[in-house]
C-alpha cells in the first residue's frame, strides 16, 4: 500500500525523491479521511516552497485540507490533470495523482522524514486514537 | 495535511463538547461500526458522516432512497389542558392551526424574538404535542421551555425514549410500504400516523430534511438494529443504501433548509433567515414576538440568501461575503452540490445586495472569489 521508497510526513504528504526532484502527493489515509476531493489548488512552476508550509489546498465535499510541504525548494512541474479531475487524488493518491514535483534546495531534509514503516506505524497509531 | 483537515471536521460537525467528554451514542452505534462509516463527534454525539461517500449518498438519495439513523435528534412532550398555549408561547409558527396528525416546522423563540432552536411540532391529541429538536440543543430547549412553563402543562425530555430513522427519496414510500401494515400513500407532506413497522410500534411521519419526499420514523430504541435491517433489506432491489450526516447536509443545503448554529442561531431573527413563512405574528402575543414586530416595521440589516460560485473555488461556512472589496457578510454554509454539479451556499448580505442575480465576492485564502445570488431553494423536487 504504502511504496517503500517514498518518505513520508505526520501530515500525510509523500515524496520521491529522483535525483534532484521530488514527487509530492498526499497518502492513501488523507484521501480516505478527505472523502471524494472535488477541488485543488496548487503553485505555479517557478513557485519556491519551504518545508513545513503550506503550498496548496485539497478540497472534499466536506472540507478544506491545506498541503504542507515536505522539502524545501523551486516547483518545476505541477499535475495540471487534477484541475479537471480532482477524483484521481480518490483513485491513485500514490501514483497518477501526484500534486506537484520540486526541485530540492537541500535533499538531506529527506532524512527527517518518516520512511513507509514508522508511516503505517504512525497511522495504526491514529486509528487506534479515532476508534477509542 | 490532517492537521487542518480535522480542524475543519470539528467546526463543522461538532458544536461545543468539550474534546473530553464521553461521546452519546445511538442504539445503532455499532451497525454504523460494522458498515465501516467514518464516524465524528456531532453536538457530542458520535454519529456517521458517510458510508460509501457523500457523492454516492447524495444520489442516492435524490434518485433512489437512503436510510439515515437521526436518533441524535432530541424530542420534547408537552402534555395536558393548556398544551397548545404553552406551544404557542415558544414558539413562533401557529400551533393552532395543526389538526391532530400533522407536523409544523417552527422556531423555538428567545424573549429578542432570535432562534433557540428550529423544530418540528406535531400535534398527537388536544393536549399533547411531540417536538423534534437538534440534538446539541435537546437540554437548553427542554430548560427553556419549562422556565417559560406558565400554564396547566408539563414538560419532558423524552429524547432517550425514541430513535428515529429517516428514509428519504423517491423510492423512500414503496420501500418502507413494504415493511408496515400502514397504508402510506394517504399521508400527507407533513403528516403522521402511528402503526406498526415490521411488528414495531411507530410514529412514522412525512418529513425529511433533503428535499425528497421521504418518512422520519420514531420508535423504541430496543428495537432499532431489527428496523434498520428490515427496512435495508426491504430496500435492497432499490439501491437503498445507508447515508450519514454529510449527505443529510449537502442535501438539505441543495434544498435551502436552515441548520442551526449555521444559518440560525440565538443572534437571528425568521425575518432575516427567510423564514417568515415560519412567523405567524397574527396568532397572538409569543415570547419576542414584541421584537419581531418592530423588526418587521423598522426593516432588516441583513438577510439570509443563496448563491452559486462563478469559479471553481468554494464558498464554505465562516468565509466573508466581499462586496466593493469590503467585509459585508458571512458564509454561512457552503459546499459543491453533487446534484447541481456547481458550488454553492448560504450567506448573510446587507438587502441592498440580496436581490437575485447580484453578484457579489466571496473572501477564500485572502482574495475574492466571485459569486452570483440566486434563488432558493437551489433545489426542488419534480411533482
Amino acid at each position: 500500500m504504502y511504496p517503500s521508497d517514498y518518505r513520508y510526513t505526520k501530515d500525510h504528504e509523500w515524496i520521491k525523491l529522483d535525483g534532484p526532484v521530488g514527487t509530492i502527493g498526499i497518502t492513501d489515509y488523507a484521501q480516505a479521511e478527505l472523502g471524494d476531493v472535488v477541488f485543488v489548488e496548487l503553485p505555479k512552476a517557478g513557485t519556491q516552497v519551504k518545508a513545513g508550509q503550506s503550498f496548496g489546498t485539497v478540497e472534499s465535499v466536506k472540507a478544506v485540507s491545506e498541503i504542507f510541504s515536505p522539502v524545501s525548494g523551486e516547483v518545476v512541474e505541477t499535475n495540471a490533470a487534477l484541475a479537471d479531475s480532482p477524483e484521481k487524488i480518490n483513485q491513485d493518491p500514490h501514483g497518477a495523482a501526484w500534486l506537484v514535483k520540486v526541485r530540492l534546495a537541500d535533499p538531506k531534509e529527506i532524512s527527517g522524514l518518516m520512511d513507509a514503516a514508522a508511516y503505517q506505524a504512525y497511522i495504526a497509531e491514529k486509528a487506534k486514537e479515532h476508534s477509542a | 495535511m490532517l492537521g487542518s483537515l480535522v480542524r475543519c471536521k470539528l467546526e463543522k460537525f461538532s458544536v461545543t463538547t468539550p474534546a473530553t467528554a464521553e461521546l452519546r451514542k445511538t442504539a445503532l452505534n455499532s451497525i454504523h461500526r460494522r458498515l465501516g462509516a467514518r464516524m465524528v463527534n456531532f453536538g457530542g454525539w458520535d454519529m456517521p458522516v458517510e458510508y460509501s461517500g457523500i457523492m454516492a449518498e447524495h444520489m442516492a438519495v435524490r434518485t433512489r432512497a437512503g436510510l439515515f439513523d437521526v436518533s441524535h435528534m432530541g424530542e420534547l412532550e408537552i402534555r395536558g389542558p393548556d398544551a397548545l398555549e404553552l406551544v404557542q408561547h415558544v414558539t413562533c409558527n401557529n400551533a393552532a392551526k395543526l389538526v391532530i396528525g400533522q407536523a409544523q416546522y417552527s422556531g423555538l423563540m428567545t424573549s429578542r424574538g432570535t432562534f433557540v432552536d428550529d423544530l418540528l411540532v406535531h400535534k398527537i391529541s388536544e393536549t399533547h404535542y411531540l417536538l423534534c429538536v437538534n440534538a446539541a440543543n435537546q437540554e437548553g430547549d427542554f430548560e427553556h421551555v419549562v422556565a417559560n412553563n406558565r400554564f396547566d402543562a408539563t414538560v419532558e425530555n423524552t429524547g432517550p425514549r425514541y430513535s428515529q430513522l429517516a428514509i428519504q427519496g423517491p423510492r423512500a414510500k414503496e420501500i418502507l410500504q413494504r415493511v408496515t401494515q400502514i397504508t402510506l400513500d394517504p399521508i400527507r407532506y407533513y403528516h403522521f400516523a402511528f402503526g406498526r413497522v415490521d411488528g414495531v410500534e411507530c410514529l412514522v411521519a412525512r418529513t425529511g430534511y433533503t428535499g425528497e419526499d421521504g418518512f422520519e420514523i420514531y420508535f423504541d430504541p430496543e428495537f432499532s438494529e431489527k428496523l434498520w435491517n428490515s427496512i435495508m433489506e426491504a430496500g435492497e432491489q432499490e439501491g437503498l443504501i445507508p447515508c450519514g450526516l454529510g449527505a443529510r447536509n449537502t442535501l438539505r443545503l441543495e434544498a435551502g433548509m436552515c441548520l442551526y448554529g449555521h444559518e440560525i442561531d440565538d443572534t437571528t431573527t425568521p425575518w432575516e433567515a427567510g423564514l417568515g413563512w415560519i412567523c405567524k405574528l397574527d396568532k397572538g402575543q409569543f415570547l419576542g414576538s414584541d421584537v419581531l414586530a418592530r423588526q418587521k416595521q423598522s426593516g432588516l440589516e441583513r438577510k439570509l440568501m443563496g448563491f452559486e460560485m462563478l469559479d471553481k473555488r468554494i464558498g464554505r461556512d465562516g468565509y466573508p461575503v466581499l462586496i466593493g472589496g469590503r467585509e459585508a457578510g458571512c458564509v454561512t454554509s457552503g459546499c459543491p452540490s453533487p446534484y447541481l454539479k456547481k458550488n454553492i451556499g448560504m450567506a448573510y448580505v446587507p438587502p441592498a445586495a440580496a436581490a437575485i442575480g447580484t453578484e457579489i465576492g466571496i473572501g477564500i485564502r485572502g482574495q475574492s472569489a466571485p459569486a452570483r445570488i440566486i434563488a432558493l431553494p437551489f433545489y426542488k423536487r419534480p411533482q
